[in-house]
């Protein structure tokens, strides 16, 4: 591969690339991110491989290994284009017979299309599903056409076509002015308007500037940035070279998370390629500007999303955030003024500098513009990524996009922000999602990690899950927040076992407010927000937790598993089963538990057939 | 080849110091590449021995007490070696709303070890995870690279027997 | 120099210093425990903490960091100070429940209550004997391992240190080393007797359990209300 020299030879490829690809032929694409790796896609894939080259159907057909396609609950995910036709649950076996029925036949699978639980209706092609049809997918969009180990397939959906006009048709404030229009925030969590970040990196003092991804994606449950990583590394690696042209930087880093393998490896791959071609090192596409990216791996540390430990941990420090006096974006990574982004707002800047400004700004709402990625996950059946503009509303993601709530239950919160924000309950169901918005209402949009909650979630439980994560993960640098938080999870937790006692809730809240005020970081300062919250909406269930009970049924210290006598008929499963020999009565003659022994694990109630295992 | 025997690892042998040269110098001898450098070192060694995080430090001219600090840091490292298979059970919000404890429970009594543990047979290293990523799996355990959804306190038990099994095979 | 507002007052500072500095330049009283003038500040305690006012914007920030400028507004003891500054040191004593030092802290505040389990750790993580250790010592025998709540104070492996000359600055500079208070303490009512001149431990211990400075003028227990024990 010969490196492009200049952007005619860029045009001249792209072209090439074009033109030797027909539109109309058949292609296979399925779904290779992680979470469809973990439902085992790698085998369909053989399993498509070795049946169209059984069929001698390879000169005809291709096989496209994609990123992640967001319906995740669904997958593995395979769709035949150019019909566009959805194929959901797909499993190795089927392969022979997608090839024969709908490849060589044009027929469909009847019982692989996505069938609406609620309607019963079916439907054949991927635009009509209900899952995308009020998303907007602009980003994640692109992984259906984009093999990550293969640079041409992102030239030929004009990949680097934005680097060239910023390169050949911009000036370096031109382009910091075009994302400052559009209107773009960081999508990392606090977002803070980036256009305004690259102007203070670029007129900050120092010749030597640098540009970082920020690719650490902590918050448990949200994993957008891994998909976008996985799926379509050239779309960040090229907003990343647009913004180090803008400020003024040579160098970029890129820092992932340890537990992200295939992030790293296609991304790795991406990086070699971009290199080969001339994208990457020195006089890119001979404009005269120089840039070049590295790899630097997390160990596992939530707190190393913060951009101060996160540059810490760069310098092979351990990743203790330092106070924010002085902006990163004058005196960052070793001291150097530094631009820090997420993924995902990486992501959007070509497609910004491609469409301009206005194309942008038109999508969201006043104050928050674009798209945003969200993790739609727990209590809902259409579990995946969704993108949708700003000001969507949650019942929209959640109801219409989502699917609602599995089993009939009913709803009762959802969560965002990770363990940064709240919980928002249904009353707020109504709310528009953008930046300001979920701060009003006491989260924060965080990088998209959206929880949802049903009546079997306990709101106390929930508060003590996220305090004990934020211990667990603090650096333990400050007091407010390692005392703090301690105090804060030891209140919570005598509260969940019954322990509690009628001070214990305004004591929590003094603390939460001392917490959120005197801490260093914002791991500490946003670590009240899941107490704050959920004392503020559910406080009805706080107090019945004073009052010994758990509504939701989940504090094993004010539940009980009995055994109703009219549903058990003595088959003795559960006697057998209990850990604890906790439970007695004789064959074929209803059961009980002995409640002293009973340690609440919950097996005799997954393990019974009847139903006759109860909580109070 | 400098070797050295490392009291941790007494059961293991003798420490090869030659592999850690070798990874110090791939990148450099950067300072800044220890988290890079202790992660290569633990995947050859499988955890990090004392020996290997004191050549650390002397190669790379920074204080033992860095090096320590930072293996104490990241969750990423481990200073004692782990079983053959290791078990990893999703605690991320999204599985822990679908009932993620009562499986890390059940998991802990049948291995009887906590979580961070390696059973006295050295079979079985048990480790908490802050979220796969898979979650519409969830709850989720992996071991070793078996990805295993939708998980129940009742699925522990076949689960663990099938690789006490594949040890035996 | 710079000039700057604090607690109502026109000050005067070197262009390099921090709030806490001058403050201190100036006599006012801004508590704090990381911090000690020689070595470089830390900010981990919190106690220094003041309110800064730029550009009409309010903020709560570390004093022994954050640098002075031209046309601050700095107040040292809002409410929510004093306020926050009391439930640091609450948590701080919950954690080192016999230091005499967070004890004396405690009355001079007036914090008479703890409403945390107290444990009996030794150490506040202040860092000033690493910092004491790297810095003027240049030896770096000491450091921090872990972090969160199993965040501590070691040496390498926990072994004497190779690099380690003895020479004890660590335990010059520790806080937490002076002599320790051995009143009763549970979660309930401090003692607070260590500001009261007329010491209250001489009839239940025979025996001066702290050491006072003033010459026993006046007695203070109106401050403690419930007495000490």
């Amino acid at each position: 591969m010969k490196r492009i020299k200049n952007r005619d030879d860029l045009e001249k490829l792209r072209r090439t690339i074009v033109e030797g690809r027909d539109p109309k032929r058949t292609c296979i694409a399925i779904c290779a991110g992680t979470g469809c790796q973990a439902y085992e896609c790698e085998k369909v894939v053989e399993a498509f491989t070795s049946e169209i080259e059984k069929q001698k159907m390879k000169g005809k057909t291709d096989i496209r290994r994609t990123g992640c396609r967001g319906f995740c609950q669904r997958g593995p995910i395979t769709v035949v284009y150019p019909e566009g036709i959805f194929y959901q649950r797909v499993k190795s076996e089927d392969a022979k017979e997608i090839v024969s029925e709908t490849i060589m036949n044009k027929r469909i699978v009847d019982r692989l299309l996505y069938v609406d639980p609620s309607t019963g209706q079916k439907f054949v092609f991927e635009k009509d599903v209900p899952f995308y049809n009020k998303q907007m997918r602009i980003l994640l969009g692109h992984n259906a056409y984009v093999d990550a180990t293969k640079i041409e397939d992102y030239i030929a959906i004009d990949g680097y076509s934005a680097l060239e006009k910023a390169l050949f048709e911009m000036k370096p404030e031109q382009v910091i002015d075009v994302i400052k229009q559009s209107g773009l925030r960081g999508r990392g969590g606090a977002g803070f308007p980036t256009g305004d970040k690259w102007e203070m990196c670029r007129k900050a003092n120092g010749d030597v500037k640098y540009v970082i991804c920020n690719a650490d994606e902590g918050d448990p449950g949200a994993y957008m940035n891994r998909s976008l990583l996985e799926g379509n590394p050239h779309s960040i690696i090229e907003g990343m070279i647009i913004g180090a042209y803008a400020i003024g930087s040579n160098e970029g880093y890129v820092y992932v998370r340890y537990e992200y393998p295939l992030a790293v490896k296609n991304l790795t791959t991406a990086l070699g390629q971009a290199r080969e071609h001339g994208f990457l090192g020195k006089d890119i596409l001979g404009s005269g500007f120089s840039f070049d990216i590295e790899i630097r791996r997390g160990g596992g540390a939530f707190v190393c999303g913060e951009s101060t430990a996160l540059m810490a941990s760069i310098e092979g420090k351990v990743g203790e955030p330092r106070s924010k006096y002085v902006h990163t974006a004058e005196k960052g990574l070793w001291n150097r003024p530094s631009n820090l982004n997420n993924v995902e707002t990486w992501a959007n800047v070509p497609l910004i500098i491609l469409k301009g400004a206005n194309w942008f700004s038109n999508i969201g709402t006043e104050k928050s513009k674009g798209t945003k990625i969200f993790s739609l996950v727990g209590k809902i059946n259409n579990t995946g990524l969704v993108e949708v503009p700003m000001g969507i509303t949650l019942r929209e993601i959640i109801y219409d996009i989502g699917g609602g709530i599995p089993d009939g239950k009913k709803f009762k919160a959802v969560q965002t922000g990770g363990p940064s924000g709240g919980c928002i309950p249904e009353k707020l169901l109504n709310l528009p999602v953008d930046f300001e918005r979920l701060t009003e209402v006491g989260s924060m949009m965080g990088s998209g990690g959206m929880i949802v909650m049903d009546e079997n979630t306990c709101m106390v439980d929930v508060a003590k899950y996220f305090l004990k994560f934020l211990l667990e993960e603090s650096c333990g640098k400050c007091t407010p927040c390692r005392e703090g938080i301690k105090r804060m999870l030891e209140i919570s937790d005598n509260i969940s076992s019954g322990r509690g006692e009628s001070e214990d809730l305004k004591l929590l809240e003094e603390l939460a407010t001392v917490v959120k005020d005197f801490s260093l970081c914002g791991l500490g300062q946003t670590a009240s927000n899941p107490v704050l919250s959920t004392v503020q909406y559910f406080r009805d269930e706080y107090e019945a937790h004073l009052d010994g009970k758990c509504p939701a049924g989940v504090c094993k210290a004010l539940i009980e598993y009995f055994i109703h006598e009219d549903k058990c008929n003595g088959c003795g499963l559960c006697r057998k089963n209990c850990p604890e020999n906790a439970i007695i009565g004789e064959p074929k003659k209803p059961h009980a538990i002995v409640s002293e022994k009973c340690i609440k694990c919950g097996i005799c109630r997954e393990i019974c057939k009847f139903e006759a295992v109860a909580i109070t | 080849m400098n070797e050295t025997r490392d009291k941790n690892s007494e059961t293991l042998g003798i420490v090869e110091l030659g592999k850690v040269d070798a990874i110090i110098n791939n990148y450099g001898s950067d300072k800044s590449s220890l988290i890079a450098i202790l992660q290569d070192a633990q995947a050859e060694y499988g955890y990090l021995p004392q020996e290997v995080m004191r050549r650390v430090a002397t190669n790379l001219g920074i204080p033992l007490i860095q090096v320590f600090g930072v293996a104490t840091f990241f969750r990423a490292f481990r200073l004692t070696p782990k079983g053959r298979f290791l078990v990893r059970v999703c605690l991320g919000t999204a599985c822990h709303v679908r009932g993620a404890p009562s499986v890390l429970e059940e998991t802990e009594r049948r291995l009887k070890v906590k979580a961070g543990g390696t059973t006295d047979d050295g079979l079985f290293t048990l480790e908490t995870v802050n979220c796969l990523g898979c979650c519409a799996l969830g709850p989720v355990a992996v071991v070793g690279d078996e990805y295993v959804g939708q998980m129940k306190a009742t699925k522990v038990a076949p689960l663990i027997k099938k690789y006490a099994k594949k040890s035996k095979g | 120099m710079v000039n700057l507002i604090i607690d109502g007052v026109k000050v005067q500072a070197e262009e390099d210093s921090t709030i806490l500095e001058v403050a201190r330049f100036y006599g006012i009283d801004i508590p704090a425990l990381c911090y000690h003038e020689d070595l470089s500040p830390y900010g981990a305690c919190r106690l220094c903490t003041v309110e800064v006012e730029e550009k009409g914007r309010k903020r709560l920030v570390a004093s022994c960091l954050y640098p002075v400028k031209e046309g601050l507004r700095v107040r040292t003891h809002t409410a929510r100070i004093v306020n926050g500054r009391k439930m640091i040191l609450e948590l701080l004593l919950a954690r080192c429940s016999n230091s005499k030092i967070l004890q004396d802290m405690a009355s001079k505040m007036g914090l008479q209550r703890l409403r945390f389990k107290p444990e009996n750790d030794d150490c506040i993580l202040c860092g000033l004997c690493v910092r004491m250790c790297a810095e003027q010592m240049r030896s770096g025998a000491l450091g921090f391992i872990g972090r969160g709540d199993t965040r501590e104070v070691v040496t390498p492996f926990r072994e004497k240190s190779e690099v380690c000359r003895g020479c004890g600055a660590c335990m010059y500079i520790c806080p937490a080393m002076e002599l320790q208070c051995r009143g009763i303490v549970s979660s309930g009512d401090l003692c607070n007797s260590c500001l009261v001149i007329s010491p209250q431990c001489l009839e239940k211990y025979d025996q001066v359990m702290c050491y006072v400075e003033s010459c026993g003028g006046c007695t203070q227990k109106d401050r403690i209300g419930k007495g000490g024990k």
